[in-house]
């Protein structure tokens, strides 16, 4: 069991609930939604919205597509040593009709992912920062054991 | 109204690693366009600059640093940024000022150094800033390439054989262009043996990020007569930002829009058709095409995107053999990126000197036969659409 302190590593991007959710913004003009949340004025051109309600995003979806990282990525990000190449998928939402991106759970290789499978939306570190692990959210193919 | 502008002149310096200071190489590339032209350094009336956000304040004043280092000489100034397409934002500014009347000739200018590896974001801690945040989870701008290449593959059949026959091709193409970094007539095997970057995409797949230059020379149509010239002419340019809900999974970007309450468009399909419906021509009238192969996948995409063939066909017109010199519809000439590899600011240029090159029928080995029009296509990251016809 850690004792590490788990905190955001991007902060009001989603919630830290089990199971946790992406936070987005509902325009409440036109019901477009947005991620990263937005709070200012609706870029749906056909609507001049400017009201807005947080909503949790669907905590599952469809890969649209997928691949990895091979290399190590250039800072920001923060590598582990040795770095190990992990998948990336661009995940369809159907209520929203949206396509986010996220990295693939840890352990879950790309000759594991097909286009048009089901996953789901699950926390792990991202990298740690002395005792405080930085949580991100990434896509995890359903039924796959936790 | 004619809205068509001549083009006196290109030039370039060659892409490379070299490691210079950028205004070297646009400088460069200037004097060569200028010189291709016939005009007079002094007789340019508007200089217009690609700006690179690589360089410090100097890149971000393009057009003011190229005007001092090819000398002052009281010419009006612009500078323009759009990412990879800003070449083609500072020759649609460098048109508007011709049509409007501010100028007879302008000096269109580009040039980058690039550092080695990944294009990487401004540092700091930005949360708010899109591009921070996707290089913070990872995703590099061959994760975008890669979604789209696996994409294809899936839906349309597309194979890593058929991205490394793009690649094949285009640094068939290349071999003998002397402004190309990569002149290796590369083997699939060679292809197939580089290291993985982002499944399925390997390292030969993807372009690399070069120093270069490139310089385009314009005047009003009434001027090139005047001096009796017979020039190609740019037909259009396209600088269009997408439609709502765009459909793109785009760099930089971390979810697309949703298009829960509007309907879907593709940007990339938009940006051709502005383009051809400024020039009054399709893409049957093409004779070739320079388009933005930042991975061999990519250029498969550009084919439907162009209209040089129906969604899901690219394969097939690849396969047929059609889109290399000699063939119906070449494309990427030059060689493409894929030879050049990236220079930001310079790369949209490059494709207008290309298309220029072919239409003089200056373009050596890999002249194709009897050119007449052509057209670019690139795309900037923040939703910049790019594409310029060019006729004779």
């Amino acid at each position: 069991m850690s004792t590490a302190a788990r905190v955001a590593a991007l902060e009001g991007w989603y919630t830290l609930d089990d199971p946790p959710h992406l936070l987005g913004s509902r325009c409440r003009t036109c019901g477009t939604y947005f991620f990263p949340r937005l709070a200012t004025f609706c870029r749906n051109p056909g609507c001049e919205g400017t009201t807005f309600e947080e909503v949790k995003l669907s905590r599952t979806g469809r890969i649209w597509s997928y691949t990895n990282a091979c290399y190590q990525p250039p800072p920001p990000y923060v590598a582990s040593e040795p770095f190990v190449p992990f998948a990336i998928a661009a995940v369809e939402l159907e209520a929203e009709r949206m396509i986010v991106l996220g990295q693939v759970a840890s352990g879950v290789d790309v000759t594991q992912l097909k286009v048009g499978m089901a996953v789901e939306l699950v926390l792990e570190p991202l990298h740690a920062d002395g005792g405080t692990e930085r949580l991100i959210w990434k896509w995890k193919p359903e039924g796959a054991s936790r | 109204m004619n809205r068509e502008v001549a083009v006196l002149g290109v030039g370039m310096h060659p892409w490379g690693k070299w490691g210079r200071n950028f205004v070297e190489y646009g400088v460069h590339a200037a004097r060569a366009a200028l010189k291709d032209a016939g005009v007079a350094w002094g007789d340019v009336q508007f200089v217009s600059g690609a700006a690179t956000m690589r360089c410090g304040y100097p890149g971000y004043v393009a057009g003011a640093t190229f005007a001092q280092a090819l000398g002052w000489q009281g010419a009006q100034v612009n500078t323009s940024y759009a990412a990879c397409a800003s070449g083609s934002q500072a020759l649609a500014a460098a048109r508007a000022q011709i049509l409007a009347g501010g100028c007879d000739v302008a000096l269109v200018v580009g040039a980058d150094t690039t550092p080695k590896g990944f294009l990487a974001p401004m540092a700091g801690h930005r949360p708010e800033d899109p591009d921070w945040v996707r290089f913070y989870l990872g995703i590099t701008n061959p994760t975008y390439f890669a979604l789209y290449a696996r994409r294809r593959m899936d839906l349309h059949g597309a194979t890593v054989e058929d991205f490394t026959s793009v690649k094949v091709k285009n640094a068939a193409h290349g071999a003998t262009n002397p402004n190309a970094r990569y002149r290796k007539r590369f083997t699939r095997e060679e292809v197939l043996a580089s290291a993985m970057v982002a499944d399925p995409l390997r390292l030969l797949h993807v372009c690399a990020t070069s120093d270069g230059g490139a310089a385009v020379v314009l005047s009003s149509l009434e001027y090139a007569r005047r001096r009796g010239l017979k020039t190609p002419r740019i037909a259009a340019i396209s600088t269009v930002t997408p439609r709502f809900a765009s459909n793109e999974v785009e760099m930089p970007d971390i979810a697309t829009d949703s298009a829960a309450a509007a309907a879907r468009h593709s940007f990339r399909a938009s940006i051709a058709a502005r383009a051809y419906e400024e020039a009054g021509i399709g893409p049957r009238e093409l004779s070739l095409a320079e388009v933005y192969d930042l991975a061999a996948s990519l250029e498969l995409d550009w084919y439907e995107h162009l209209g040089l063939c129906e969604a899901g066909a690219a394969e097939a017109l690849l396969r047929s053999g059609a889109t290399r010199v000699g063939g119906r519809i070449p494309v990427n000439a030059s060689g493409g990126l894929a030879c050049f590899g990236e220079a930001v600011p310079a790369q949209a240029l490059a494709q207008v000197c290309e298309l220029v090159w072919q239409l003089r029928g200056q373009a050596g080995e890999r002249q194709v036969a009897g050119a007449r029009v052509g057209i670019t296509a690139n795309q900037g990251l923040f939703g910049h659409g790019s594409s310029v016809i060019v006729k004779v």
